[in-house]
């Protein structure tokens, strides 16, 4: 029985840095993508919904990998704290920044858009 | 493979600061910040974890708290151009600074 | 009082889990800052339901789960928005209705239409929100009864109805 424990704590301790970096590098590359559709989206309301990949999937991928890699629970009670802090405060000021634009009169961009992803200044 | 998480981090700032420059309005240029600020923070971490040295946690913990409120910051004052103006609460409504 | 000792006892865990270090002196400094915080809070008048909301930490805990598959699913379509050659995003404006009384459960409820990626909450007013949405068919009023109902659950409990 121990050392079926044993063997577990083994794989668990040769598999944790692997999954954790492969965790890291797809957090990564989701936090890249949110990047370029902030580039590509053409309003600003647009953004903040590729902004908001970043905030979510890139963040909780890459906490979690590093949570995965991490030498002692000091590390994870930091990456938790983090973790809290951003679920907290993203959606605090993705609201801020979308409501002072509404009330500043920034008018969105209603309706599809297609095949034309080259109007990107919608100055209002 | 960190080390490549770190570089598309990195790079997706990259794009970000373009977005920054170009942006045509006010709150594109604040939401790149913000975005980038987030990004910072993550970056931050996996930089301590790509040396060796997960203490600058620490530092990516600060960097979190600083860019929140430098976003709102930076909407409050160009909101009323003045940090002066008190943010009171509305009395028995609560709610936190829309109107 | 309950709210009090909340946030003595989330004070005391964020302290100890930042620091790490138990020699008298440390303790003593966190002991200080603990203290410190708690008589700032009390004169800002901020230990109430909503400046220590650990009362309702169960059901949060319970809603979590929830909305963490809902973030999933929605990343998976803004994730194929931003990457698809051409672009066919359907930007909408959509208003909301919710049956969320209190403050608390409002904001619960919009930070998670926040929170999900395609989905903005552009203003509250009253039970009235004004959401932005990327894809206008999935932004219906309908498709947000769920999670209204369980961020009313998640922070005032089951029998806040009316």
């Amino acid at each position: 029985m121990g050392d079926l424990f044993a063997n577990i704590a083994d794989f668990w301790g040769m598999v944790r840095f692997p999954l954790g970096a492969a965790l890291c590098l797809g957090g990564g590359i989701l936090c890249l993508i949110g990047s370029v559709g902030v580039l590509r989206f053409p309003d600003f309301y647009t953004r903040l919904h590729a902004a908001s990949i970043t905030d979510t999937a890139g963040a909780i991928l890459i906490l979690l990998g590093m949570g995965l890699m991490a030498p002692g629970w000091l590390v994870v009670s930091k990456l938790v704290a983090i973790f809290v802090f951003l679920f907290l405060t993203g959606p605090a000021s993705s609201h801020a920044a979308a409501n002072a634009a509404h009330t500043a009169g920034l008018q969105p961009v209603i309706g599809p858009i297609g095949q034309r992803s080259d109007d990107d200044d919608e100055a209002a | 493979m960190t080390a490549a998480a770190l570089i598309a981090l990195l790079i997706g700032m990259l794009l970000l600061l373009i977005r920054a420059i170009a942006g045509p309005t006010l709150y594109d240029r604040v939401l790149a910040v913000n975005s980038f600020g987030t990004k910072t923070v993550l970056a931050l971490g996996l930089l301590g974890f790509v040396m060796g040295r997960p203490e600058f946690l620490d530092i990516a913990i600060l960097y979190a708290l600083i860019n929140f409120v430098a976003t709102i910051a930076i909407l409050k004052f160009f909101r009323y151009r003045s940090f002066q103006v008190p943010l009171v609460r509305r009395g028995g409504q609560g709610g936190g600074n829309n109107g | 009082m309950a709210y009090f000792l909340g946030l003595l006892v989330a004070l005391v865990g964020f302290w100890l889990g930042m620091s790490g270090h138990f020699s008298p002196l440390l303790l003593t400094f966190g002991a200080v800052s603990v203290a410190v915080c708690l008589i700032l809070a009390y004169r800002l008048d901020i230990i109430d339901r909503e400046g220590a909301p650990y009362v309702r930490i169960l059901g949060y805990a319970m809603y979590f789960p929830w909305l963490m598959k809902e973030i999933v699913k929605a990343n998976i379509t803004v994730i194929r928005a931003c990457v698809k050659a051409d672009l066919d995003i359907v930007p909408a404006l959509v208003k909301v209705k919710t049956t969320c009384r209190t403050d608390l459960a409002k904001v619960t409820f919009a930070n998670s239409i926040t929170l999900t990626p395609g989905t903005v909450t552009v203003e509250v007013e009253g039970d009235k929100m004004l959401v932005h949405a990327l894809y206008e068919q999935e932004a219906q009023p309908e498709a947000f009864e769920d999670m209204d109902r369980r961020s009313r659950i998640a922070a005032d409990g089951k029998g806040a109805d009316a």
